[in-house]
């Protein structure tokens, strides 16, 4: 019987069990990844049981993300505790301010992240380094501090859905419409426990960087991981972050064993808009119902899923010329320290300033309610990010739609959800 | 164990709604157990008691790793979370901390809010008292009760530090 992607990186790790679907096992893990927020709790719960230092330094990248520059005296003292601890067991990998960047787009574009590697982060969208070709999953504080002081951890080696993406990707659509299409048919809990494992001719025609605001959005259907398979497109974009030598490339056998299998045709998707409450929700943007098609209050450009690069060019093409609606504000987040520099050289802070944006230094922010563009009861947010259940980026009441970055620029331009494909 | 149901009988409910991220700027169980539940039921916290128990629909618990949301209801007093099903972050998080849970599926249809449930964990039951009725679930694997046993994942690992794996 074959074998999974999954199993096979789950197998190359695993220091007792058997790495079978359903099997539970203890396997090593390559990288740790540690932010602000649940590391703190992680660091105290190891001294709190007398375990002190850590499996290997240079195993671990920290980066504070989700409240920096701190946003009161609270977070301020969870960003000291990390770097006390980071100091105190000479943890190598730390990206202070100024060269920090929201995790999950930081360490890939880092170079940290290679193929057949085992990585697990304290953040639910860890399992966004999948797009390279490993596997890796979020885990809450008591894990992070198990697998920081052992460099293992258990895994219950999960079922694989076989996700086929095929078609050319029509213009003004992109990898997130792709994305919320796959979750609007899952369901938000239709991979629970299990793992998607990307195939088909489609992902060869999308960047690292697109390919990531897939395998992103993987928990957003209640998926333990996400993996795709490396190829040249990998190749590409490693080359220059990190040594050919270092990585292993895996792949599925040809008769591996999937719990399901689903295709997605993109020839024909439209942009999509995942209405509020939850990331399932996509529809297109023609059918959407006059309730929806209200002023809009916020448009948020950033986070892990989609404030790269490639967004922000996106969204400059968009807005270059253009003016923001009346009424509406518009944040735009650069996910990386390098990000901000990149856009900043290529002259994407002008086209902002002009339109009426304004431009912020990389963090979660206001993804997730911290700060940097919180939302008031009543108002009406078109987000980039990866959730919008009620409460998340603000007031209970506040409503959350997702979107592309395309389609988050041609609302802030038009003041109401808009379809990109009339202003590319 | 015994305790008095408080029944969320919603599907995905999800960590953000079970403590907002806004608090997450602290990590201690009595500041955080202030917030549980709030944008759900801002009363809840008035009305929980130590000791008592939720009841839920499908994937409780979807969304962030953020475990503050176990420390969020533990603070509040409750002692235990029954639902249909469970999202995996949370459902690793409640086992890491020695934090009781029962998968049931359809156990959110047949329960009402103030019932009192006794559970007993070896066998894998619970009893409604309130109505009469049993309800069962399959125990933990073996691993996993071993980590209940000790209390929690990381006072396993004490345990075994003597076999902990340093860097060469
Ligand atoms: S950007 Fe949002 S989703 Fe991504 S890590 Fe930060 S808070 Fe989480």
């Amino acid at each position: 019987m074959g074998l999974t992607h999954t199993e096979k990186l789950l197998a190359a790790h695993t220091v007792s069990g058997e790495a079978l679907a359903g099997n539970l096992i203890q396997a090593r893990v390559d990288l740790v990844m540690c932010h602000e927020v649940t590391t703190p709790p992680a660091i105290q719960m190891l001294a709190d049981h007398g375990l002190h230092g850590v499996f290997d330094p240079d195993r671990i990248v920290v980066t504070p993300d989700h409240f920096v520059p701190s946003k009161d005296i609270e977070s301020a003292e969870l960003a000291r505790d990390l770097r006390k601890w980071v100091q105190e067991n000479g943890i190598k990998h730390y990206y202070e301010l100024g060269r920090h960047g929201i995790c999950h787009a930081l360490l890939p574009e880092q170079g940290h992240i290679i193929p057949g590697q085992t990585v697990v982060g304290g953040d639910s969208h860890s399992c966004t380094y999948g797009a390279f070709g490993v596997f890796s999953t979020g885990v809450g504080s008591t894990d992070l501090a198990a697998v920081l002081y052992t460099g293992e951890l258990w895994f219950k080696v999960p079922e694989s859905i076989k996700v086929t993406i095929v078609g050319q990707l029509p213009d003004g659509v992109y990898s997130k419409d792709i994305v919320l299409e796959l979750i609007s048919r899952l369901g938000v809990d239709g991979a629970r426990y299990q793992a998607l494992e990307y195939h088909g001719e489609t992902l060869g025609q999308l960047s690292m960087e697109a390919r990531m605001t897939i395998t992103n959005m993987a928990i957003e259907a209640g998926a333990k991981s996400a993996v795709m398979t490396v190829d040249q497109v990998t190749h590409d974009y490693l080359k220059g972050r990190a040594k050919e030598n270092d990585w292993v490339e895996y792949s599925a056998d040809d008769d591996a064993q999937y719990v399901r299998e689903i295709t997605v045709d993109v020839s024909h998707l439209a942009p999509l808009v995942a209405t509020p409450g939850q990331p399932s929700n996509g529809q297109t943007i023609a059918s959407l119902k006059s309730d929806d098609l209200v002023p809009v209050d916020q448009v948020y450009i950033g986070s892990c899923t989609n404030g790269r690069i490639e967004d922000l060019r996106v969204v400059a093409s968009i807005m270059k010329g253009r003016r923001i609606a009346t009424g509406l504000r518009a944040i735009i987040v650069p996910a990386t320290s390098t990000v901000w520099k990149q856009a900043h050289d290529e002259g994407l802070f002008n086209i902002f300033y002009e339109a009426g944006c304004v431009v912020s230094t990389a963090t979660c922010g206001a993804c997730l309610g911290g700060y940097m563009g919180v939302l008031a009861s009543g108002e009406v947010c078109v987000s980039t990010t990866n959730r919008n259940f009620s409460g998340r980026m603000g007031h209970k009441d506040a409503l959350v739609f997702l979107v592309s970055p395309a389609t988050a620029a041609a609302t802030a331009v038009s003041g109401k959800i808009a379809d990109p494909r009339d202003y590319l | 164990m015994q305790g008095r149901v408080h029944l969320f009988k919603r599907d995905h409910i999800n960590t953000d709604e079970i403590i907002s991220a806004r608090y997450l700027n602290v990590h201690d169980e009595a500041t955080l157990a202030e917030h549980a539940m709030e944008v759900i039921d801002p009363e809840f916290v008035k009305r929980v008691q130590a000791g008592d128990m939720l009841v839920a629909g499908e994937n409780f618990g979807c969304g962030s790793s953020r475990e503050h949301a176990i420390w969020a209801l533990r603070g509040a007093g409750v002692q235990a979370v029954l639902a249909d099903s469970f999202a995996r972050i949370f459902y690793r998080n409640a086992v890491n901390n020695a934090f009781q849970i029962m998968e049931i599926p359809g156990i959110s249809a047949q329960v009402q809010d103030g019932d009192e449930l006794e559970i007993d964990i070896e066998k894998g039951l619970v009893t409604n008292r309130s109505q009469n009725k049993t309800y069962s679930f399959p125990p933990h694997s073996p691993f996993l009760q071993g980590i209940y046993a000790a209390g929690g994942l990381l006072k396993n690992i004490a345990a075994n530090a003597g076999r902990r794996k340093v860097k060469k």
